[in-house]
C-alpha cells in the first residue's frame, strides 16, 4: 500500500510520499524515492503497479526535458499535467495500459503554485490538496515507516527532512 | 549473432518472411516492434497478443487471436529458490542455493543459479529456469555489444535499466525472471578503490547532499566537495561503523553521489518491471528467512570472512525452513579485481555439523546442572521449595 499527499499553499506546494518498495509482502527497500523531477519546478509523484510507475514516469520526464531542449523553454505545470493525462488516456485503451496514480506539483511564474491529481483512468483535477492511498497511522493494519517530503516554491524544489512515523 | 551485428552483415529478406510452419494468417502476425530498426536491442519477434499499438484494421483472425488468453501452461510453474546479494566495504557477495524444483519434484539438485556475465558482474536468477537462461544470454550479448561499441563497460545500473527495458514489453505474459545483478562498477585500478573508501568516510557531506536517486542532476559540485578528507571523520567513521543507521548514510552517499563511478553495486530487476538498487537484496521463496539473518548481521564494515559467513548462514537457514530451497550453496565474491567463486558446499554437512554441536551443548548443560545439584546437596541448604533451572 503506497501513499502520496500534496498540499498547495499561497506560494508553495508541499508534497510527501512513502518510502517503501514492496514485492508482495516483503519490503525490499525502505528508502525508495517515488518522486520524479520533471523540471526545476515540477515534481511528479507516481505510485501503482510495479514496472509501470517507473516506465511511465521516466517516459514523461524525458519527454518534458526533450521539449525544453527543442524549444528553449520549459513546460508549465498545467501543460505538463495535461500532457501526462493525454498520454495516460492514449495508453488506457491500448493493449498495454499503465496502472499508475499520480500527483503532479509545480510552481509557475505567472500562475503560482499548482497541484494536479491524476488517476489510472486518466482523470485530471487541479486541487488545493490531494492524496492517493491510505495514510492512517494508528488505524491501518500496515504501517508505512517513513516519508520523503519536498517543497516547491519560486526558488525551486527543496528537500525537507525525512519523516519517520511510528512509535518513538 | 553478435559478430554478425558488429560486422553489419546484411540480413536477407528470408529473415522477415512469415514463419512457414504456421498457417499463413497466423504467420503474418509475428512482427517486429520496431520494423525499421534492426540494430536495436529490442529486435525480437513479438507474439501476436503483444503486437504494436498502432491501429490496424482488425481482420477476423487478429480479433479472435487477440481475445485469446495467454497460452495455457501444460503444468504449473513453481518459483522456489533462495538467492541473495549484498554489498559491503570490500565488494559484493552473491549467494544462492542449487535446488531447481517443479511443484513437488526436485528437478535438479545441482543447478547453477549464479551466472557470471563478465569479469565484474554476476547475476543471481530466480523464477522460471528457461526464461532465466534465455535472458542471461541476451543480457550477456547486449553488454558485450555495448563494450565493443563504446570501448567501456556498461555500469551495473545501466545493465539493470537495459534488462528492465527489454523485459517491459513482455509484462503481462508468463515470462518470470527475477534477477539480481551483483557487480563492481568502474575501472579496476587501486586508485579508484582507494577513493571509494575515502569518500565513504566523510560524514559532513552526507548531511548536506541530497541522497535522492530519482533527481537526475547528480551534483558534480557535491562530488568535488567530498574529495577532501578529514582525519577526524575517519576516526569517527570507525566508531560509527557499528552504528547501522550512520553507515547506511555513508553507503547511500557512496551509491547516489558517485553516479557512474566505481564501487560495489547490487540491483534487482523483475519481469513485472520492478527495478531496485540497494544494499541487501534477497529473492525467492526462501527470501524472508534469508532477510531475517541478513538484516541482523549486516554491517558495511564487515570483513570478507564475516560477509562470507553471513551469506552462508543466511542461505543455510533459508534452505532449512523453505521446502523449495536446499541442497548446496554457491557463493561468489566480487571485488574491483573481478569475481571469485567459492567451492560449492553441501548444506547437508552443515546441518549434521550443527546437530552435533547442539548435542554437545545439551550434554554440557546436563553436566553443569548435575554438578550444581551435587553441590547443593553437599551444602545442605537447598530449599526444597526453590526451583532450580537446568
Amino acid at each position: 500500500m503506497e501513499y502520496l499527499i500534496g498540499i498547495q499553499g499561497p506560494d508553495f506546494v508541499l508534497v510527501a510520499a512513502d518510502n517503501v518498495a514492496a514485492s508482495s509482502i516483503i519490503q525490499m527497500k525502505h528508502d525508495y524515492d517515488k518522486m520524479f523531477k520533471l523540471s526545476d519546478k515540477i515534481l511528479l509523484l507516481c505510485v501503482g503497479e510495479a514496472g509501470d510507475t517507473v516506465q511511465f514516469a521516466e517516459y514523461i520526464q524525458k519527454n518534458v526535458q526533450l521539449y525544453k531542449m527543442r524549444n528553449g523553454y520549459e513546460l508549465s505545470p498545467a501543460a505538463a499535467a495535461n500532457f501526462t493525462r493525454k498520454n495516460l488516456a492514449d495508453y488506457l485503451r491500448s493493449r498495454t495500459p499503465y496502472h499508475v496514480n499520480l500527483l503532479l506539483a509545480g510552481y509557475d511564474e505567472t500562475d503560482g503554485p499548482g497541484l494536479y491529481y491524476m488517476d489510472y483512468l486518466s482523470a485530471l483535477a487541479k486541487a488545493p490538496f490531494a492524496a492517493h492511498g491510505y495514510g492512517l497511522n494508528k488505524r491501518f493494519i500496515m504501517n508505512l515507516p517513513s516519508f520523503t517530503v519536498r517543497l516547491i516554491d519560486k526558488d525551486g524544489i527543496h528537500d525537507m527532512e525525512k519523516l519517520p512515523v511510528g512509535p518513538k | 549473432m553478435a559478430l554478425q551485428d558488429v560486422c553489419g552483415f546484411l540480413e536477407t529478406l528470408d529473415d522477415i518472411s512469415p514463419c512457414t510452419y504456421l498457417p499463413n494468417e497466423m504467420g503474418y502476425m509475428w512482427r517486429t516492434p520496431f520494423e525499421f530498426d534492426r540494430d536495436s536491442a529490442f529486435h525480437f519477434l513479438f507474439p501476436p497478443q503483444q503486437c504494436s499499438r498502432k491501429n490496424r484494421a482488425p481482420t477476423l483472425f487478429s480479433s479472435t487471436f487477440s481475445s485469446l488468453s495467454p497460452h495455457q501452461q501444460p503444468f504449473q510453474l513453481s518459483h522456489g529458490t533462495t538467492t541473495l546479494g549484498f554489498i559491503f566495504q570490500d565488494g559484493v557477495i552473491a549467494a544462492a542455493d542449487t535446488r531447481a524444483s517443479c511443484k513437488g519434484l526436485i528437478c535438479c539438485p545441482i543447478s547453477q543459479k549464479i551466472m557470471p556475465i563478465h569479469s565484474h558482474l554476476v547475476v543471481n536468477t530466480s523464477g522460471s529456469g528457461a526464461d532465466c537462461m534465455l535472458w542471461e544470454r541476451i543480457l550477456t550479448r547486449e553488454m558485450r555489444l555495448y563494450q565493443l561499441r563504446h570501448r567501456k563497460r556498461l555500469s551495473i545500473n545501466g545493465a539493470a535499466k537495459l534488462l528492465s527495458t527489454m523485459l517491459h514489453p513482455f509484462k503481462g505474459t508468463n515470462v518470470c525472471v527475477a534477477a539480481t545483478l551483483c557487480g563492481w562498477d568502474g575501472e579496476e585500478t587501486q586508485d579508484t578503490l582507494q577513493s571509494c573508501m575515502e569518500i565513504a568516510d566523510v560524514k559532513e557531506a552526507v548531511e548536506q547532499d541530497s541522497n535522492v536517486s530519482a533527481i537526475s542532476d547528480v551534483s558534480a559540485q557535491g562530488g568535488v566537495k567530498m574529495a577532501s578528507i578529514n582525519e577526524q571523520d575517519e576516526i569517527s567513521k570507525d566508531t560509527q561503523a557499528l552504528n547501522p543507521t550512520v553507515s547506511n548514510q555513508n553507503t547511500k552517499n557512496v551509491l547516489s553521489t558517485f553516479g557512474g563511478r566505481s564501487g560495489p553495486r547490487v540491483c534487482y530487476v523483475c519481469s513485472d518491471g520492478l527495478q531496485l538498487k540497494g544494499e541487501i537484496i534477497s529473492v525467492g521463496s526462501g527470501s524472508p528467512y534469508a532477510y531475517a539473518v541478513l538484516d541482523d548481521g549486516w554491517r558495511w564494515g564487515m570483513t570478507v570472512d564475516e560477509a562470507v559467513a553471513l551469506a552462508r548462514e543466511a542461505v543455510f537457514r533459508a534452505t532449512h525452513w523453505d521446502a523449495y530451497s536446499g541442497n548446496n550453496v554457491d557463493l561468489f565474491h566480487i571485488t574491483a579485481h573481478g569475481w571469485r567463486r567459492r567451492d560449492r558446499e553441501d548444506l547437508k554437512e552443515e546441518y549434521y555439523r550443527e546437530r552435533e554441536r547442539e548435542k554437545k551443548k545439551i550434554k554440557e548443560r546436563e553436566k553443569e546442572r548435575q554438578k550444581r545439584e551435587g553441590d547443593e546437596l553437599v551444602e545442605g541448604e537447598g530449599d526444597i521449595y526453590s526451583v532450580h533451572c537446568g
